[in-house]
């Protein structure tokens, strides 16, 4: 029992690191994605050269990080066979669907029009090519949709019924399925987020340049551009985060509970506790700073509204309070900052200063990765307030768990951890690289490197700075 | 009509769409270190470059697709074969990053080249070993697998991952062949004259061992009426071998890779001989492992028109790149 306790701990380990640094490209691809439609969008419509110089800037960047994105995507579409065999039976003839939908209708749309997003503007000419930039950026969203769907199935399970050997079947009409009571809210918060990320990094770079004084017109351009995605995209973030919150209190109260840290049933209104250590051994909030009845106002919109805490939940059922409580808390204070950073840069509008208010050039490239951070606090934050259930309320995670010995998920976690950081991080400083210079007068593409190659490398390509 | 067929059908169409496509990309991962570095290398990725994406999406068709139409037998192979699995898995990591990665880095573009060579080896080897340890069987107690993570390690499932690295060299040197022109080309067919009949050897080693793995496998190839295919097929994979030695020493650039194509055919023909109406061969069939109606049905609409779109766009992508790779490099 103890190795079978150990194997499930190391495959939730696996798990977790995984889709953890899977998750990152696709929060940044979905937005870049329709960034660089908008763009060339922009650019066929004005002729603009700084919007197809952007275009191509962004582009390379795109495609390290689609490259990344592809490669740990796949190994989250086995590893629920590999570790989560039992899951896997159950559930297969209801999430199955979904996710072959979602490679019919995104990974192919993605794949099969990147290569001509990435190399074939000559081949191909303006107009096919902007429908290849289309068709990329909407195979993103697309998979967004389908793989929300089953993560918000397993939260909220509906349109279920259960066979005579304990498989989940469909028990009516898929719509019950797919459109599961989280879905529509995880969707559209998840989708914003990853908005806002895209428009954190871009913002970024920006204001990066602006800083080392290399303000062209193409870099003027995407820091303004960021910072109205932003100005406009937080506060409506926020307004979404607080409807999807309310609609986990109706279906998972206990993660409600446990980010808000409230052990204990208040029958008169709850406090909003800001911070304090939670203890859930003893089931209490230490050292809690606290103030009366807001919670209950936030969540209930009634001061006196009464709410039940984790004494009604048996301590089985409970999921780990610490890690949800500051999760929640690092997702929000994140969030306050973009709505911040947005407001900042529109009273900079105001007053003329956009491209030279250098503490907010210093703010916005500080603030140019918590997009990430936020995700994945949030992500952690739902993820984690599923537990103890994989299905929540139906099955367990410990009872998911793929018969692998406790030995050989310990080996493969290994080479992921080594092989990950090998690779995602060697990617993420050529991201680095690329976005440290300057997007140039004549920004050479994608195109200019691998597919003519005689003789051409991409270094000289990129020195030349010129096209071929 | 039984939907259960249809979905094998499908998903025995993705597997075999995956092991053609991305085969020829993982073939000349297997082969790169025998380019010379710089324009031959830089060729040889720029071959394959643009569709490499598109053609590994198929093996997340067939996986997803496992699980979608057969979840029982998702649920019982990819923990049966979790140690070959993870190493395919990550051998197609560093193989997807080199396409972009090698460009980034000119400083360490050796040690990327060395990660898409290796990657597309492991990979290639694992999906071997795989169809080696499927074929030979594994335990399985209830609706799990119940043997031990190294029951897939056998002289036979060694043999079947070596074999499918041979295999997937030679579709890709045959791929070369059409796509590249110059001291690579030259080299592409050399390599494909020594490459065919290694792969030859090989599959007639699996062919010749396969019967005698399980009874089922022996009644089909050696009983009336499967006794007409046992005399049958070597005669056609004689002929198309011989067309393909023919196209690989003289004939026209397209020809090696398109008679490879029908090796490649009739190979997979042959497993599902020995293998139909099986799922997890002689262990579980399609229709226990299947999904509910519902299920296969809310799929298949989706399909039925999905696929042939995919198919269309993907025939469009290579249009695009038609044409051999480089020409029209310097303007």
């Amino acid at each position: 029992m103890a190795d079978g306790e150990t194997a499930l701990l190391l495959a939730r380990i696996q798990f977790a690191f995984t889709v953890s640094f899977h998750f990152i490209f696709p929060a940044f691809s979905i937005g870049l994605a329709s960034y660089l439609a908008m763009l060339e969008a922009l650019w066929l419509r004005t002729g603009h050269e700084r919007y197809h110089n952007l275009f191509k800037y962004w582009l390379k960047i795109f495609a390290i990080a689609f490259a990344m994105a592809v490669v740990s995507g796949i190994v989250m579409s086995y590893q629920f066979g590999t570790n989560w065999s039992v899951f896997s039976d159950r559930a297969g003839p209801i999430i199955g669907p979904l996710m072959a939908y979602e490679v019919l209708t995104a990974f192919f749309l993605e794949a099969g029009f990147l290569g001509v997003m990435l190399f074939g503007m000559d081949r191909v000419g303006k107009g096919l090519h902007f429908f290849a930039t289309l068709m990329v950026a909407l195979g993103t969203f697309i998979s967004a949709f389908w793989i929300l769907s089953v993560n918000s199935w397993m939260h909220t399970p509906t349109g279920w019924a259960q066979n005579e050997v304990g498989q989940f079947v469909p028990a009516g009409s898929w719509l019950d399925i797919i459109f599961n009571p989280s879905f529509p809210y995880r969707l559209v918060h998840t989708v914003l987020a990853a908005y806002l990320t895209t428009a954190l990094v871009v913002g970024g770079v920006g204001a990066w340049h602006l800083l080392k004084g290399r303000g062209t017109p193409e870099v003027r351009t995407m820091f303004s551009m960021a910072m109205w995605m932003l100005a406009l995209v937080a506060p409506v973030q926020i307004f979404a985060g607080d409807l999807h919150g309310l609609n986990t209190l109706e279906h998972q109260p206990a993660k409600i509970m446990a980010m808000e840290g409230h052990f204990q049933s208040h029958p008169e209104g709850a406090p909003l506790i800001l911070f304090g250590l939670p203890d859930q051994a003893a089931q209490t909030m230490r050292g809690a700073v606290q103030i009366p009845h807001l919670g209950s106002l936030i969540l209930k919109h009634d001061a006196n509204a009464p709410m039940a805490g984790l004494d009604t939940v048996p301590l089985a059922d409970q999921p780990p309070v610490a890690i949800l409580f500051w999760s929640f808390r690092i997702m929000v204070g994140l969030g306050l900052l973009m709505f911040g950073l947005g407001l900042w840069s529109l009273a900079a509008r105001v007053r003329r200063k956009l491209f030279d208010w250098r503490l907010l050039h210093r703010a916005a490239l500080l603030m140019g990765p918590s997009g990430f951070v936020a995700v994945i606090a949030g992500w952690i934050t739902t993820e984690v307030g599923r537990q103890p259930w994989v299905i929540y309320g139906l099955m367990r995670t410990s009872e998911a768990r793929a018969p692998i010995d406790a030995p050989a998920v310990a080996t493969s976690l290994a080479f992921f951890v080594i092989v990950y950081f090998i690779v995602f991080g060697a990617g993420t400083l050529y991201i680095l690289k690329l976005m440290g210079h300057a997007p140039a007068e004549a920004e050479p593409g994608p195109a200019e490197t691998p597919i003519r190659s005689a003789g051409i490398t991409p270094a000289a390509a990129v020195e030349r700075g010129g096209e071929g | 009509m039984d939907l259960t067929i249809v979905w094998a059908v499908i998903i025995a169409f993705s597997v075999a769409m995956y092991v053609v496509m991305d085969g020829f990309d993982l073939g000349i991962g297997i082969l790169f270190p025998r380019f010379r570095v710089g324009t031959e290398r830089d060729q040889a990725m720029n071959a394959i470059a643009p569709v490499w994406d598109g053609n590994e999406t198929w093996l997340v068709l067939g996986g997803g697709g496992l699980l979608a139409a057969f979840p029982l037998a998702y649920a019982i192979i990819l923990p049966a074969l979790y140690a070959p699995l993870m190493a395919m898995l990550l051998g197609l990591v560093f193989r997807g990053v080199a396409f972009e990665f090698r460009w980034r880095d000119p400083g360490h573009r050796q040690f990327w080249d060395a990660g898409f060579c290796l990657g597309s080896l492991v990979a290639s080897f694992a999906q071997g070993i795989t169809l080696g340890a499927l074929l030979q069987g594994i335990t399985i107690e209830g609706r799990a697998y119940a043997g031990g993570w190294w029951e897939w390690l056998t002289p036979f499932s060694l043999l079947t991952g070596a074999s499918l690295a041979v295999a997937y060299a030679l579709l890709g040197a045959a791929w070369l062949i059409w796509k590249t022109q110059g001291a690579l080309h030259d080299d592409a067919r050399r390599f494909a004259t020594w490459l065919l009949p290694v792969f030859l050897l090989m599959v007639g080693a699996v062919s010749l061992a396969t019967p005698f793995l399980e009874a089922q496998y022996h009644q089909r190839w050696f009983e009336w009426p499967g006794l007409l295919l046992t005399m049958t097929m070597p005669l056609l994979f004689g002929i198309t071998a011989l067309i393909a030695w023919e196209g690989i020493r003289r004939g026209r650039d397209w020809l090696p890779f398109v008679a490879v194509l029908g090796l490649f055919a009739l190979t997979l023909a042959g497993l599902a001989v020995s293998i139909w109406p099986d799922v997890i061969p002689g262990r579980v069939t399609i229709w226990q492992a299947a999904a509910p109606y519902s299920s296969q049905l809310f799929m298949l609409v989706g399909a039925l028109v999905l696929v042939p779109m995919i198919l269309a766009y993907t025939a469009w992508s290579y249009w695009v790149f038609r044409g051999k790779v480089g020409e029209e490099g310097y303007h």
